[in-house]
């Protein structure tokens, strides 16, 4: 299975290695920088390479590359996402996953490393369990250890472990015994030239945070559960209660947790939000273009749409963009040539409208096609879906737990093509 | 190119440590008997592997900066690293304060993750592995494992030290061959240990063990055998991981537990399900039949062949009957349907991957929803996943095609991506949605990603060839990218184009002048030659241009790429055929430059077609033949898929992903076309018989455990076979029943040999009854067991297992089931039995509805001369099948049973079995229930449910002071209920 990891930074240095069998010479990297070098963004390296002895398995995360040798053969998904949820766990545990707090907490990481893997097979993924065997560093904690010496590690096997319900662990007390729930909806779609869906879907996650004494048992039933077309589940729900009754039944982890993900059925039209009227042309004569975008609300549900923001790739040509914005603020970025358009709140009474020119370089033909804009938006207090939940039950438990739930749409990957 | 430096700190020594390394972490390099003027060939990470050869001549330990060119284009901090420095945390390891320690150790594992070697700390570092700080241990074990392997001698006096607590795991990492036998004896004992923790570890090991040393194969192998045996689902994925490692061709090994595996699969923990679905998938290819046979039937409810038709595969083979899933082929594709809703996309991955090797086809399409789903996923789960199916599909437009939109290409997706999401449109083309994929790729030719831009023009030239009614649509579209200011792209056009025209060889004279007009704008030499190619090929259909063409080209030969220069000699020789009157000279002309070009493949090829065309009295026969070599007619280029022959790897493999076969990549067999004897996996029936005979059950803990998960495991069973096979028995046709009645003949005597291990049941629970004795039988003994599994045939049905024996002096012919009373009895009875020969015996299942209640089923048990009549009278608790559930649902559950619904007895308990281990076994013998964890001491809980009503029964025990206890059962049934009571009271109360 998995041989040995590599953690490499942005620009090609290998700050953590470790290895779960015998020890692999880090020069086996250089057929991945050579990969590297090929690719010129990060983004479009190959996931998996083969050099004449190892196999190398990457993922892209926060700027950081994960490597992974491996030497036989392995479902190169499996290695993928343990990757990936060495990357979570390393971000659940310290709020980020950058280069300088994994060297800030360099112990940590690699005791987290010995307990998640063995001999290269996964031990302990649940944050849950790790957590009870290696503690996440506080503030408070840090300083206590360093005045008694006591240590961050658990002393225990850990318990959850042993039990039917691995991801939680036992004897969780809280004063406060609070359960939220965010349904958060993002909207994929891709709109043409003319403003036509091309393409558009939704996909929906609860996340849940569960702070519950015990070993509750909760219910959680939805208005609407037909709307759910295609769903995936934490491993505490039951599957069986969700096939005959449409609830989602389980005995939660500790925590911030992703209790589902739900793709909404084609079958319903996706609402979008906003209309995006564009026009973005490059004269065949001197070394200009014209820019001029407006948006406007469409299908709202009566809500305002904030952290409007409109991102574009600018073709290699542009040299700068001298625009005016009618609300929020623009960046050009020269380098990378990316047009960053922050608008912020929708206003339906007064459009946002941005316009320019663009100057290009002389001499080089005018950029063939117009580059497509990427929108971001939040609207908050709903889903765009039209998903309610409807209540949520606990069971096992005496006390009251404070409940809630949150709406929230964003767009995901909204793109309008022009 | 930006050129920088990087400094590298090599820290050597001359002193005869005998492991001196680089600050690389390769195992040592030099032995102590090399001179100080070391050599070191020592690779760098830079794009060129710049090879450094020191001399040193050395008197001191010495830090010396080197300088390397490299390309990366960063400066890097020269990072101290020295002597003084490991002296200090030396003497941080001896000091006599913890956290000193703590901290020096947690340096040195700095140290070890930036791949900085620390060897030299080793003994210092050992010393405190008996200590008593878990953290400070744990440092300890990290640091031992990651350099045991160099300093042996110094690990193994470590491992004196630990042993002591023997922590299995750090050392089975220990790579040491010396403690090969150590490592052994403390895999056999965790193997057997009580804690499936423990156990779990264990597996672990055997792979790390089998690695160091694979001498030790044989007898790791009866561990694993132990192992898989084992019914925890935290052992499961682990022992089935070591068996791949170890052993992965001992198939045998599987057939016991494979229907185990099926069951437990959706309660293992995500990463042991996808090595156990692997695994199956590979065991199911070499135990079933193909489910792809022609006008093969797919019967959800045959689950009724279950134990009765060992031969029936074998016998459907030779007849050709329709085909009939195996039961336990079915088993594993219905276990593992619920785990597409994984969060893990691996886990996702490997079912469809299953699904797609073991499915009949039309069942194949319900993982379609949930590859997609994982498209939403990380950019490396969606590269993976778009791989497979592009594979998927070429086999299987339909599958994909209603989810085309979910491929359409971002442009903010990478490029190996977009590439794949193209290959995937293309693959899924037809002629109804050809004209929406078409409109589709217009967008992505103006992509300004060259790349793709080309290979959208590629495809379109795929969907060309593939879909004839587009063919012309494409044609033009391409003509008209013929202008596009791109080159790539006007460069790749060309060439798609003169792949279609090469299939498509009508009337495209338009588009070759067109080409023509066009050629002087273009530059890319694979452009070019392309279209020289067309212009001799369909010479005769653009007489005018083709000459003027060859006049441009023999102006520019000289400046021309090679594969142009080709390509100008062909057109040359080809219009000297067929128009020698206004080429001949020019002809002449380009041979002569073509003869003194530096590429020798020009002017081979020149000789060449001068000796073919130009006629003289060299030449020989060949001449005649020019025309017919040179302008015969060429087949048209296949435009196929680059997935096209990656199905002859497993789906969702590296081998898959890399397009080549990888390290240890097991190829996933054909079905067989006689599936082997099924009969193999049937041992699950009476495994509760024989589990005692095996070695681990001296320890009682594990008892309840294993009793508890199995009960988990039979309800889950009980409910999945409660879906499909209600109605099997009024579905199974007259034919399928006559049928089965045939193969019977042919599987009595197969049977003869395996009651001899079922006979003898000692285990506790399982008690065994008479029904008929030899001597009023006739010769024919019967006796039952209630097996406690949940009954297959109907989920209301109580099962009951019936040993036949003969033992009369003549065979026994066409044993079967009479008449019953009461006479609505729902009994599921065995097959009729042909033949009995003296002194064998077979055991048969039965189910039997028993309605909740201990009325005797009574029936006639017939042989072909005699009836006897005989009844089953079951105690009460073999009504019952356990149920799993928390304390808490327990309390709950209890709280809505009171008053009418509660009875409740003080008894005084035998004082052997105050305990509770005893406790539980004694009532475990009385009924068949599943214990509750209690959190309470002098609390013991069990619960279950009646078979055919599934109305709960909560058994609840307190002990009280001085050996009374209070035994209260809560259930609505409350006849029940009273029974229930007495029998337990008397289990519990005699000693």
């Amino acid at each position: 299975m998995i041989h040995s990891l590599f953690l490499i930074n942005h620009s090609g240095d290998i700050f953590l290695e470790k290895h779960w069998k015998s020890v692999i010479s880090r020069s086996v990297c250089d057929y991945f920088f050579e990969a590297r070098e090929k690719a010129v963004d990060p983004e479009n390296v190959p996931p998996v390479l083969q050099t004449p002895h190892h196999y190398l398995i990457s993922i892209y995360r926060g700027k950081l590359f994960f490597l992974s040798v491996i030497q036989t053969e392995v479902a190169p998904l499996f290695v993928i996402e343990f990757l990936h949820r060495v990357a979570d766990t390393i971000q659940d545990y310290f709020g980020e996953c950058s280069e300088g707090i994994i060297k800030d907490n360099i112990v940590t990481v690699y005791e987290l490393l010995e307990e998640m893997l063995d001999n290269g097979f996964p031990l302990a993924t649940e944050s849950n369990v790790l957590k009870e065997m290696i503690r996440p560093p506080t503030i408070l904690r840090s300083v206590v250890n360093t005045l008694t010496g006591s240590s961050n590690v658990g002393d225990t096997l850990p318990t959850g472990q042993l039990s039917n319900v691995p991801w939680r662990r036992a004897g969780v007390k809280y004063t406060n015994n609070e359960a939220y729930f965010d349904v958060i909806e993002e909207i994929d779609a891709i709109l043409d030239k003319s403003g036509t869906t091309v393409f558009a879907e939704i996909q929906g996650v609860i996340e849940a945070c569960v702070r519950l004494t015990g070993m509750p048992d909760l219910t959680l039933s939805f208005m609407n559960p037909r709307l759910l077309d295609d769903v995936s589940f934490h491993p505490c729900v039951r599957f069986k209660r969700w096939e005959s009754e449409r609830v989602l039944s389980f005995i939660p982890p500790d925590g911030n947790f992703t209790l589902m993900n739900y793709h909404v059925s084609s079958q319903n039209l996706v609402a979008i939000p906003v209309y995006v009227k564009q026009s973005i042309s490059f004269f065949e004569t001197g070394p200009c273009g014209r820019l001029d975008i407006t948006i406007g609300p469409k299908q709202t549900m009566g809500k305002t749409v904030e952290n409007m923001m409109v991102t574009i790739h600018m073709p290699k040509a542009v040299l700068n963009a001298n625009l005016t914005a009618t609300q929020g603020t623009y960046t050009y970025d020269l380098t990378t040539k990316v047009l960053v358009w922050d608008i912020g709140k929708l206003n339906p009474q007064k459009l946002p409208n941005l316009r320019g020119s663009l100057s290009t370089q002389v001499g080089v033909p005018k950029p063939e096609d117009n580059p497509s804009l990427n929108i971001d938006l939040k609207i908050q207090q709903l889903a765009i879906s039209g998903l309610k939940v409807s209540r949520l039950d606990m069971y096992g438990e005496k006390y009251k737990p404070f409940k809630g739930v949150k709406y929230l749409t964003k767009a995901g990957k909204f793109q309008v093509r022009t | 190119m930006a050129i920088s430096f990087q400094l590298f700190f090599l820290e050597l020594f001359y002193t005869t440590n005998a492991h001196t390394n680089f600050n690389s972490n390769s195992s040592s390099s030099c032995g102590s008997s090399q001179p100080a003027w070391l050599k070191y060939i020592y690779p760098l990470n830079s794009q060129k592997c710049t090879t450094l050869v020191l001399h040193l001549n050395m008197t001191s330990p010495t830090v010396y900066p080197l300088c390397v060119e490299q390309t990366t284009g960063v400066v890097v901090q020269p990072q101290l690293f020295s002597v003084p420095r490991n002296e200090d945390l030396k003497e941080m390891l001896e000091s006599n304060k913890e956290s000193l320690k703590l901290e020096a150790m947690k340096r040195i594992v700095g140290l070890i993750a930036k791949g900085k070697n620390s060897s030299e700390l080793f003994p210092a570092v050992v010393k405190n592995v008996a200590s008593k700080n878990i953290e400070l241990k744990k440092l300890v074990y990290v640091y031992l494992v990651r350099y045991a392997e160099e300093q042996q001698d110094l690990a193994l006096l470590s491992i004196r030290l630990f042993s002591v607590s023997l922590a299995l795991r750090v050392l089975s990492s220990i790579r040491v061959p010396i403690i090969v036998p150590i490592m052994m004896l403390a895999i056999k004992e965790a193997a057997a240990d009580l804690s499936p923790y423990v156990r779990k570890t264990s597996a672990h090991a055997i792979q790390k063990l089998y690695s160091l040393d694979p001498d030790q194969k044989e007898q790791l192998i009866e561990v694993i055998e132990k192992l898989l045996k084992d019914k925890s689902t935290l052992v499961a994925g682990s022992v089935v991981m070591a068996f791949e490692e170890v052993c992965p061709d001992r198939i045998d090994l599987i057939h016991k537990n494979y229907r185990k595996l099926c069951n437990l699969l959706v309660d293992v923990e995500e990463w042991g399900q996808v090595v156990i679905i692997s695994m199956l998938t590979r065991y199911a290819r070499t135990q079933f039949t193909s489910p792809w046979t022609e006008g093969a039937t797919f019967d959800e409810n045959n689950e009724k062949t279950f134990y009765d038709s060992d031969s029936e595969e074998k016998k459907e083979q030779t007849e050709a009957k329709p085909y009939i899933m195996d039961p336990d082929h079915r088993l594993l594709l219905r276990n593992t349907k619920p785990l597409l809703q994984s969060r893990n996309t691996a886990v996702v991955m490997s079912v469809a991957q299953l699904y797609w090797h073991l499915a009949p086809k039309h069942e194949v399409n319900i993982v379609t929803k949930s590859l997609v789903r994982l498209l939403r996923s990380h950019r490396e789960v969606q590269f993976i996943v778009l791989q497979n199916i592009a594979t998927m599909s070429i086999q299987r437009k339909g599958m994909f095609e209603p989810f085309m939109k979910s491929f359409y290409v971002r442009s903010t997706d990478a490029t190996h991506i977009k590439t794949l999401k193209l290959e995937i449109l293309t693959n899924l083309a037809n002629e109804a949605n050809i004209s929406t994929i078409l409109r589709e790729f217009q967008t992505y030719v103006k992509s300004q990603d060259k790349a793709f831009a080309a290979a959208t023009i590629q495809a379109i030239g795929r969907c060309a060839t593939n879909i004839s009614e587009v063919t012309d649509t494409c044609l033009n579209g391409l003509v008209l990218l013929l202008s596009n200011r791109d080159e790539t792209v006007v460069a790749e056009s060309v060439v798609v184009i003169k792949k279609l025209l090469q299939t498509q060889p009508t009337q495209h004279s338009e588009i070759i002048k067109h080409m023509a007009k066009l050629f002087d704008n273009i530059t890319v030499p694979m452009a070019r030659a392309s279209i020289l190619w067309l212009m001799g090929e369909y010479c005769e259909r653009v007489p005018k241009i083709a000459p003027d063409v060859l006049r441009k080209m023999a102006k520019t030969f000289t400046a021309e790429e090679d594969i142009v220069k080709l390509q100008i000699v062909n057109l040359a020789a080809k219009l000297y055929l067929t128009n020698s009157k206004q080429t001949k000279l020019l002809t002449q002309y380009i041979l002569n430059l073509g003869k003194y070009d530096q590429n020798y493949d020009i002017r081979d090829r020149t000789r060449f077609i001068r000796q073919l065309i130009v006629p003289n009295e060299k030449s020989g026969a060949l001449n005649k033949y020019a025309r017919r070599i040179l302008l015969a007619p060429k087949p048209a280029p296949v435009l196929e898929s680059a997935f096209k022959d990656r199905d002859r790897f497993q789906l969702g493999t590296l081998s898959h992903s890399i397009n080549s076969k990888a390290t240890g990549y097991q190829e996933l067999s054909d079905w067989p076309a006689v599936a082997p004897d099924q009969s193999v996996r049937n041992v699950e029936v009476i495994e509760p018989v024989r589990n005692p005979s095996s070695s681990h059950t001296p320890y009682h803990k594990s008892d309840s455990e294993s009793e508890e998960e199995s009960s988990e495991e039979s309800e889950k069973t009980s409910t999945d076979s409660g879906k499909s096979s209600s109605g099997s028995e009024n579905s199974s046709s007259e034919s399928e029943s006559e049928q089965k009645k045939k193969k019977k003949t042919k599987k009595a005597p197969q049977k003869k040999s395996k009651p001899t291990a079922v006979t003898t049941p000692s285990f506790g629970p399982v008690k065994t009854y008479e029904l008929l004795h030899h001597m009023t039988g006739k010769g024919l003994s019967a006796k039952y067991h209630f097996p406690r599994q949940p009954c297959l045939y109907e989920p209301s049905m109580v099962a009951v297992q019936v040993i036949l024996t003969n033992s009369s002096d003549h065979s026994l012919e066409e044993i079967h089931i009479g008449e019953r009373s009461p006479a609505g009895l729902n009994i599921h009875c065995f097959n009729t039995i042909e033949r009995l020969e003296p002194e064998a015996s077979v055991t048969v299942s039965m189910g039997i509805d028993f309605s909740d209640s201990t009325q005797a089923a009574n029936f006639q048990l017939c042989t072909k001369e005699n009836q006897f009549s005989v009844s089953i009278q079951p105690a009460v608790g073999e009504l019952l099948m356990p149920s799993t559930m928390t304390e808490q649902d327990f309390t709950k559950e209890q709280g809505k049973l009171l008053g009418m619904n509660e009875t409740s007895a003080t008894i005084t308990m035998a004082t052997a079995n105050t305990s509770s281990q005893a406790i539980s076994k004694q009532v475990l013998s009385v009924a068949n229930v599943g214990v509750v964890s209690s959190s309470q001491n002098n609390f013991h809980r069990f619960a279950g449910r009646t078979v055919s009503s599934g109305a709960l029964v909560l058994v609840s025990l307190e002990l009280k002071e001085s050996s009374s206890a209070l035994l209260t059962i809560n259930t609505e049934k409350s006849v029940m209920a009273s029974m229930l009571l007495r029998d337990l009271k008397q289990a519990l109360t005699q000693a």
